[in-house]
């Protein structure tokens, strides 16, 4: 296989920051365990008469409960924690249904959390400057596979095989917001046959 | 070219005394065509011959974008200005010929909005008129409060109440009510728009107040109905024309550059579209910057200037037109 197939980073590829609390009517939480210590560092520095502002949601590591405790003790309006992405992101457009004008959203942790939760302010009404990402803990891909719209979670090769198709995809920079996925593509569609060399890439 | 260069000739078809202060003009197309396309939040630059003076003001239209047989627009009366709205008061009459621009819109719905938020202060409800005609039959929730300072100076207060119910609410300073900003502001569902138009402290205290609670900048809309301001006569050198040309008193720099024959854009005629953005080429002394236009950075680097609404202070200035 040649080199060619790596592409140069498109503008889809998203891009994160730091995070940093800004004037706002009330502030939104989501983490997963490698973003939990952002959300404690800018917490911690907020004045105690915020903290009614605060709403915290958390998907912790299975088994993991010191973080838990940590972001407990931080004294938020709301805090909950949630053993998936899915359902702290279903949590977070339940309570973003009944935000207002002036929410912040702060995300911090996998690519995937921070993509879902991205899609999921978009899609309750928040402007993009009103949401914030770090990128914290491993680079693994949410991918869909776009032959067969298989979604592959945590995908950390190059290529990947789908799990349902069992096409192999070459995971794109493409990002597509609205699903909070890389694009997979089969990388081999003119000779099945031909040897790819699967690579740890996302780590 | 300028939104001006085009002018649409219009008859007066009705003139209505709206209270003691302020007159709605109706205008349709002297062959009684259909008058160009507009939406909610666009205004017409209304040309005034006023006894061999050429005058040309901006006022937002305030009828409906789907009505295109006629436009209506709302003037105040305003004694201490040129003369532009006296003369619309006085000497406007139904049958009488004019001139209008064809409409511009700088202060436009967001489209994307999930809920517009309109905020009114006196004469600023106009545009807010068609903007409500707009909302309502595009079925987008919206909401306008409107204030003002008496209950006989506050234009069409009952008539929206009558028209638009629940959405309208009203505020006259003269019954001790006023707007509470930062409830109304706190209280927004997300995605929401917020719109203002009406004196220059009611702007600012609800982009402040907006900003403050954490509204992105990109859902907070104003317009000012800003006039040029007055102030002292001075010289302007004309660099391409190779002309100098006096600014009245009474005069703005962009009336003055018409004036002289030489070619120059304009749409808003109130320091806020950018049209009449003009290079200063030399400035030996003090431009005062009145537009809504220029950055900071900008106006310290003493290279631009707003002609519709902007001055100059000192020895010489000399402008790339
Ligand atoms: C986009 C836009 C939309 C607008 N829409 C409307 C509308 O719908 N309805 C409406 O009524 N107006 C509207 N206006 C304002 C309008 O264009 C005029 O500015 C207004 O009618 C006053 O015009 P004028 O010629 O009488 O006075 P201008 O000469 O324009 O003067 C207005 C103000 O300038 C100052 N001024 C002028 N001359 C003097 C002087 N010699 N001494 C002291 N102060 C002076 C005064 O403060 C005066 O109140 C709009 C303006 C803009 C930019
Ligand atoms: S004409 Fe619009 S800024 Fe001057």
């Amino acid at each position: 296989m040649s080199e060619s197939i790596i592409e140069e980073s498109i503008l889809s590829r998203p891009t994160y920051g730091t995070l940093k609390i800004v004037p706002g009517l009330a502030h939104y939480f989501l983490a997963d365990a490698s973003g939990a210590e952002c959300v404690i560092r800018v917490v911690q520095e907020l004045p105690r008469d915020m903290m009614d502002k605060v709403h915290i949601l958390y998907v912790p590591t299975p088994g993991e409960a010191a973080l838990i405790t940590s972001l407990y003790a931080l004294g938020a309006n709301r805090f909950e924690h949630f053993p998936t992405i899915e359902e702290a992101v279903g949590k977070l457009g339940e309570w973003l249904s009944d935000a207002k004008m002036g929410t912040q959203l702060y995300l911090a942790g996998t690519e995937g959390l921070v993509g879902q939760g991205v899609a999921k302010g978009e899609e309750c009404g928040l402007d993009h400057t009103a949401v914030q990402c770090e990128h914290r803990g491993s680079l693994a891909r949410r991918v869909q596979c776009v032959h067969c719209k298989t979604m592959i979670e945590d995908v950390t090769t190059q290529p990947v095989k789908c799990p349902s198709c069992e096409l192999l995809l070459f995971v794109r920079d493409h990002y597509s917001r609205r699903l909070a996925a890389f694009q997979g593509v089969c990388i081999n569609a003119e000779d099945p046959t031909e040897e790819i060399e699967i690579k740890e890439v996302f780590k | 070219m300028s939104a001006s260069d085009h002018l649409i000739p219009v008859v007066v078809s009705n003139v209505v005394e709206v209270n003691p202060i302020i007159k709605r003009f109706e205008f349709k197309h002297v062959n009684g065509d259909e008058l160009p396309a507009f939406s909610g939040g666009a205004h017409i630059v209304v040309e005034m011959l006023d006894d061999g003076t050429k005058r040309k003001n901006p006022y937002s239209l305030m009828s409906s974008p789907f009505e295109r047989d006629q436009y209506a627009i709302s003037v105040r009366r305003d004694d201490t200005g040129r003369g532009g709205s006296k003369f619309m008061h006085e000497q406007v009459r139904p049958g009488m010929e004019m001139k209008i621009s064809a409409p511009v819109n700088l202060f436009s719905l967001d489209l994307r909005a999930k809920k517009h938020l309109m905020i009114a202060g006196g004469i600023g409800i106009t545009p807010f008129i068609a903007q409500m005609a707009q909302a309502d039959k595009l079925g987008v929730p919206f909401e306008l409060h409107y204030a003002a300072r008496s209950v006989s100076q506050a234009a069409y207060m009952d008539s929206l109440a009558d028209r638009f119910g629940d959405h309208v609410s009203c505020y006259c300073d003269d019954q001790g009510e006023g707007v509470d900003f930062e409830t109304l502001l706190s209280s927004q569902p997300l995605g929401t728009h917020v719109y203002v138009c009406g004196p220059k402290g009611m702007i600012e205290r609800v982009v402040e107040t907006a900003t403050h609670l954490g509204w992105p900048a990109a859902h907070v809309h104003f317009e000012h109905f800003l006039a040029p301001p007055v102030g002292e006569p001075f010289e302007v050198h004309l660099v391409k024309a190779g002309i100098d040309i006096t600014v009245g008193a009474e005069q703005s720099l962009l009336e003055a550059v018409e004036a002289s024959g030489t070619p120059i854009n304009c749409m808003c005629r109130g320091g806020a579209c950018g049209q009449c953005e003009t290079a200063v080429v030399a400035c030996d002394g003090e431009i005062m910057h009145n537009d809504h236009w220029l950055d900071e950075e900008q106006r310290a680097s003493k290279q631009l200037i707003m002609p519709c609404v902007s001055r100059f202070r000192g020895k010489r200035l000399e402008l790339d037109l």
